[in-house]
């Protein structure tokens, strides 16, 4: 006591204070920001993958307001898909697996060229979670986890197929900081709702499927291949195209749809 | 109450608000009142963080070395806004993602370091803690009003209700797009505060400088 007395006994501005304000006031600040951080972490983790599990209903059409998530996300089976060969791959738990963090680490991803980078991802990480929604053992939906650079940010959301692989299920983003009100309305309904029924390749197998700068002037058959863009966000609409070429063409998940494709078309 | 407490608390309303009279923390002013729902979290944030770090400040004014006195706010501050961000994150999940990084950004608030600065260095932990109050007050009042402006006339809803309804639904109203950019928002301050001097004109400033018409004979 006699010590701690003395120091603050001391005249605010000599050093040995200085030094010890300052080292006192670290310490007690960053044991509160850990406290806070460890304490609340459980709880951030279970809105996180609630939050994951809702986006991904979202995408597939199956979330109504009362739909209760846990519930609901029972019908969906999570695997783990390696991209290069598009192999499911039983190795990697798909309940842990975490393709962000795969996509840092030399050993499970590889750096893109600037060329084959449409998306704006710049690491690719060599495996990806898809989800099977299932009604018993019928496949009815897949959904494929898509990122990709807009204006300021990655948008990170989930793309759901119907079982021809071709026609779109459902769109959603679940985390991006693009500009609110511009850019942010990549999360309107009423925009996303246009993704429902479009097809992503055409009669050749090309991936024509499209964000267009302002309204879709596109009738018959192209009318399927083609989304209004959004209004003032030009960039964020590109971000959206480009980010779906990527992830549905040879980079992305385009092995696996082919592997897929056969399987359907075998059975 | 006694009436000098009454005076910290409502004196930032309008007579000395941070926004129209100060025109600090107006980047977030700008950022986060698109629509009232987030404005309203951020309202409650910067409460917190107000509150909190005049008091913090306040209570250790007595042993802070003037030398760093600015550094030892930031960190209480910056640890503060950090817990706020994790107790959102935790407890209102939904809304503080629409916040995204504006949370963070109460660090930079210029309102928070200049009330700890200006207020709490100098007087006892009751008052610094009304000072946070009527300040984060007089930042919230303006906040709502832009915000509500904002969201009810560039989306015709306030707080996700729809109040007009919009063409695209089969209603009369075309929303204003230009209130969902930032401009909008220098707009209505700017209109506030031209508002508010023009009611109470011991606000207004005098000109720094002023020209003088000057006749060449004159100089010469």
């Amino acid at each position: 006591m006699n010590v701690l007395s003395g120091i603050l006994a001391l005249p605010n501005d000599s050093k040995k204070k200085t030094l010890v304000v300052a080292l006192v006031l670290s310490l007690v600040c960053s044991m509160l920001v850990s406290v806070s951080a460890v304490m609340l972490r459980p709880l951030q983790t279970v809105n996180a993958t609630v939050d994951r599990q809702r986006n991904i209903l979202a995408a597939a059409d199956l979330l109504d307001e009362d739909t209760d998530v846990t519930d609901a996300f029972s019908r969906i089976e999570a695997h783990v898909v390696h991209l290069e060969s598009g192999e499911f791959s039983d190795d990697i738990d798909a309940a842990s697996f975490d393709q962000r963090r795969a996509a840092r680490d030399p050993a499970m991803s590889r750096a893109l060229a600037r060329k084959q980078d449409i998306a704006g991802i710049s690491r690719l990480a060599d495996y990806a979670t898809v989800y099977l929604v299932k009604d018993g053992d019928a496949v009815e939906q897949i959904i494929l986890p898509i990122h990709g650079y807009g204006l300021w940010s990655t948008l990170y959301g989930f793309i759901a197929l119907e079982p021809d692989l071709n026609t779109v299920v459902g769109l959603k983003y679940y985390e991006h900081s693009e500009t609110a009100g511009l850019g942010a309305e990549v999360d309107n309904p009423a925009w996303l709702s246009q993704w429902k029924g479009r097809r992503i390749f055409d009669a050749s197998g090309e991936l024509v499927l499209r964000s267009v700068k302002g309204v879709s002037l596109a009738t018959g058959d192209a009318a399927f291949y083609e989304v209004d863009g959004l209004a003032g966000a030009t960039l964020t609409s590109d971000g959206v195209t480009n980010m779906l070429h990527f992830w549905l063409g040879e980079q992305g998940f385009g092995p696996f749809l082919v592997k897929i494709r056969k399987r359907v078309g075998s059975s | 109450m006694n009436s000098i407490e009454k005076k910290i608390v409502l004196d930032p309303l309008i007579d000395d608000n941070p926004i129209t009279l100060q025109i600090l923390g107006i980047c977030s002013a700008l950022a986060v009142t698109t629509s009232l729902g987030p404005a309203l979290l951020m309202c409650a944030a910067v409460t917190a963080v107000l509150i909190l770090s005049n008091a913090a400040v306040s209570l250790i004014r007595h042993h802070v070395p003037s030398s760093i006195r600015i550094i030892v706010m930031m960190v209480i501050i910056a640890s503060l806004v950090i817990i706020v961000d994790q107790v959102l994150k935790a407890y209102a999940f939904e809304l503080s993602k629409r916040l995204t990084v504006f949370v963070g950004l109460i660090i930079t608030n210029c309102i928070v370091l200049g009330r700890t600065e200006a207020f709490a260095m100098k007087n006892g932990v009751r008052l610094s803690i009304l000072d946070g109050l009527g300040n984060a007050l007089g930042y919230s009042l303006i906040l709502i009003i832009v915000a509500v402006c904002r969201e009810l006339i560039g989306s015709g809803t306030l707080l996700g209700y729809e109040i007009l309804p919009l063409v695209t639904a089969g209603g009369w109203y075309t929303p204003n797009g230009l209130m969902l950019l930032a401009p909008s928002a220098f707009f209505i301050i700017g209109l506030l505060i031209w508002g508010i001097r023009t009611w109470k004109t011991a606000q207004v400033e005098k000109p720094e400088y002023q020209i003088h018409e000057v006749h060449r004979t004159g100089i010469v």
